[in-house]
């Protein structure tokens, strides 16, 4: 015999993503968000506020900031925060440049994957144990694997090969001294849910998700922003071109798409129609290597 | 976009290994259109390929991981999503070794529907593997309706007679577990025969394809009709220490209906007490049902904290249960060691009393005695716990009659749990 719950789709998601902000904020100590200013973790916050409102959150919200951002982002960061009354905890890159834990191969070099580096220094810092994080299972074939209680051993570390067992919605959050968890309430939900929820509630979101002119040069099958880190090269063709982002990431690693939807409905139902995904559309930093984002992720990334 | 009312399948593949589960998956999401062509792209130049030129490793789209795609087989589980206009899938890549069945069980707690594959091709004399018998009791004690798939039928040239004999086979099986009516439905998984369109290899098979049978089956149980479940989360201070200060208590409704005005009560020692707000963040509700996130404002203050239950009042409560349990920890049962029963959001401490009895996986027969419970074992047990515990039957409220067993030293959740009886 099997049983279903009546709820529309997007009521769905949305009850079992408040279940797992409640089950994460109870199951920890210390806990943080991640807000990036990007539209998932957008999402998230709103989530969250709709889990804990009429209280303040019970968590920060962390930034691994890697300063290559984009513009508006970090202001619609910090707006956020302050409209909210929440407090924002930004772990800077940059510092661990300067401490030496990063090391870059160029002053230009993509800060992306150091973000793990910084994120680690921070928890260690304000001793986080749970952080929050809007990933997917739909972005990425090693996302796809994570459970969404995952646990980090005590170098925050993902362990593919013995995750812990999963079952049904009892979250097993416990955890030793030093370990920590990552926590997905947006598991299960994919890119088309995310807008159409984005649209349903109204969430606001950096200007530059929308349609734009922004100069930018052919890479392959990409057009690579031109940034102040990110300039074009000797003899390039700058083109300014109408495009918007799909993903919000480091300058060095994330190319927007040729588009002329300028409102959430126009992305929607491109959303609908587009033939590539999210990450194979965007960035740059997963076409390295097949196994990229699992290898990021045992290194301590979100 | 407005909502419209989509029906939510989610299915998990189901056993042993090289049988071709993962194969299906992709073949199931290719072939529905639900993979981006970038990802096809990168299928075509994927390294440890076991495609022919030309060709695509359907597997590699559920096995991502660098050592699955390296050892051609499936480790853990992986979630993929697609849609079509009445239905939203979400398909569960299962792992087949016995090794890994934590994560098939994972996988399965996490679904409504098993497809069970068999490899027609390895069959002697109709004999099932272990691992099949063992999947399938997995998936049919965590209540999944089982669907079998008779795969690699190009590799018996179609043969009917094969297919019976495996149909015969798989027959006896669903007896012996007391599955009704099991949908057969001979598939090539690599290329696609009758997995989501029929296929004309097989002129003698009357059924429909697999992705139909998947997704016409019967709604099931309206977990709203079932009694009024509700395990607290947290409480919600309004208004702090002031005399009109308010407490709320915040979860999601298991199963059943709440409506303002009705009479509830709080745990074991029922405490009576009347529901008067039902708020959301940005609504209050007269009424709510199985499935939805609110907070419940009660009249009195009933003193109820994270891991109290309210429920309707029809409900029993007991110290001592009969259960199912799948063993997924490394370490071994110890007879002496309390475990940390989680049931809702409740945490309790109990002991395993006595083992009914171990399930052998040769011929499925009860085995008595007090064996030690092991990694993979699936075992009757008798409970006690150190406070009365709700006594949900599992076959008949899964939200509520399911639990996990956490080892307090390690953390590890050593087992899945499901209620049968009161002891
Ligand atoms: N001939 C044939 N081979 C198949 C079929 N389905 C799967 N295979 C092959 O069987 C092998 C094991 O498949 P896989 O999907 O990894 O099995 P799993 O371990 O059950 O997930 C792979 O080489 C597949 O290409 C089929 O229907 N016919
Ligand atoms: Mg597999």
């Amino acid at each position: 015999m099997t049983f279903f719950s009546r709820l529309l789709h997007l009521d769905r998601l949305e009850s079992e993503a408040i279940y797992i902000l409640r089950e994460a904020a109870a199951q920890s100590r210390n806990p943080a968000l991640l807000f990036s200013g990007g539209k998932d973790s957008a999402v998230l916050l709103h989530l969250a506020l709709k889990a804990f409102r009429p209280e303040n959150l019970p968590f920060p919200l962390l930034h691994v900031d890697t300063g290559h951002n984009f513009e508006g982002v970090t202001q619609f960061r910090d707006e956020t925060a302050a409209r909210l009354g929440e407090r924002l905890v930004v772990a800077q890159v940059e510092e661990s440049i300067k401490r030496g834990s990063v090391r870059l191969a160029s002053p230009t070099a993509s800060r992306n994957a150091a973000q793990a580096v910084t994120l680690l220094e921070s928890i260690e810092t304000h001793g986080f144990d749970l952080l929050l994080g809007g990933a997917r299972r739909d972005e990425d074939k090693a996302r796809a694997k994570e459970r969404v209680f995952s646990h980090r051993d005590a170098f925050g570390a993902w362990n593919p090969k013995s995750q812990r067992p999963e079952l049904w919605d009892l979250y097993n959050g416990r955890l030793q001294e030093g370990e920590n968890f990552r926590v997905f309430p947006l598991s299960n939900w994919t890119e088309l849910d995310v807008w159409t929820y984005i649209e349903r509630e109204k969430i606001a979101l950096p200007d530059l998700y929308f349609a734009h002119i922004r100069p930018v040069v052919r890479d392959g099958a990409y057009w690579r922003p031109v940034t102040p880190v990110t300039p074009a090269a000797e003899g390039q063709l700058v083109e300014h071109r109408l495009v918007r982002f799909r993903t919000v990431g480091d300058m060095t690693c994330t190319c927007p798409i040729e588009s002329d939807a300028a409102d959430v409905s126009a992305i929607i139902a491109e959303t609908r129609l587009s033939t590539l995904s999210e990450r194979g559309a965007t960035r740059m930093d997963d076409k390295v290597n097949e196994a990229a984002m699992e290898r990021r992720k045992r290194e301590g990334y979100f | 976009m407005t909502q419209t009312q989509t029906k939510l399948v989610r299915i998990v593949t189901a056993g042993s290994v090289d049988d071709g589960k993962s194969t299906l998956i992709g073949r199931i999401l290719h072939d529905s259109k639900a993979l981006m062509s970038d990802q096809v792209d990168a299928l075509s130049h994927a390294r440890f390929s076991r495609a022919e030129e030309g060709d695509l490793d359907l597997s590699f789209v559920t096995d991502g991981l660098e050592s699955e795609r390296e050892q051609g087989i499936t480790i853990d589980v992986a979630y993929r999503y697609f849609a079509t206009p009445q239905t939203s899938f979400i398909v569960i890549d299962a792992p087949g070794h016995e090794q890994y069945t934590r994560n098939m069980v994972t996988g399965a707690s996490n679904a409504d529907v098993a497809i069970v594959l068999v490899d027609a091709s390895r069959l002697h004399q109709g004999a099932l593997k272990v691992q099949t018998r063992r999947h399938a009791t997995i998936a049919h004690l965590l209540g999944l309706k089982v669907v079998f798939a008779v795969n690699k039928m190009d590799l018996v040239n179609w043969s009917q007679k094969v297919f019976q004999d495996v149909e015969e086979s798989l027959k006896r099986l669903s007896r012996s577990l007391g599955i009704t009516n099991p949908a057969i439905v001979p598939i090539n998984a690599r290329s696609g025969d009758n997995v989501v369109s029929k296929s004309p290899a097989a002129s003698w098979y009357q059924g429909a394809s697999l992705l139909d049978i998947l997704q016409n089956q019967g709604d099931g149980t309206d977990l709203s009709e079932l009694p009024f479940r509700f395990s607290i989360q947290r409480v919600v201070r309004i208004d702090g220490h002031t005399k009109a200060a308010q407490r709320g208590y915040a979860g999601r409704i298991a199963s059943g209906q709440v409506a303002v005005g009705d009479e509830i009560f709080v745990g074991p020692y029922r405490r009576p007490t009347k529901i008067t707000r039902i708020e959301t963040y940005d609504q209050s509700l007269d009424r709510a049902e199985a499935g939805q996130s609110v907070t419940l404002y009660t009249e009195d203050e009933v003193d109820a904290a994270r891991g109290d239950l309210l429920t309707n009042g029809n409900v029993a409560y007991a110290n001592r249960i009969t259960a199912d349990l799948c063993w997924l920890d490394d370490q071994a049962w110890e007879s002496r060691r309390r475990y940390i029963l989680q049931q809702g959001t409740a945490n309790i401490t109990s002991r395993i009393e006595s083992v009914l009895h171990i399930r052998d996986m040769q011929d499925l027969s009860e085995v008595r005695g007090d064996q030690a419970l092991k990694l993979n074992d699936i075992a009757l047990v008798q409970l006690q716990t150190q406070t009365p515990i709700l006594a949900d039957l599992f076959q008949d409220n899964p939200k509520t009659g399911a639990f996990i067993l956490i080892d307090p030293d390690t953390n590890q959740t050593a087992a899945a749990g499901m209620i049968r009886g009161v002891a």
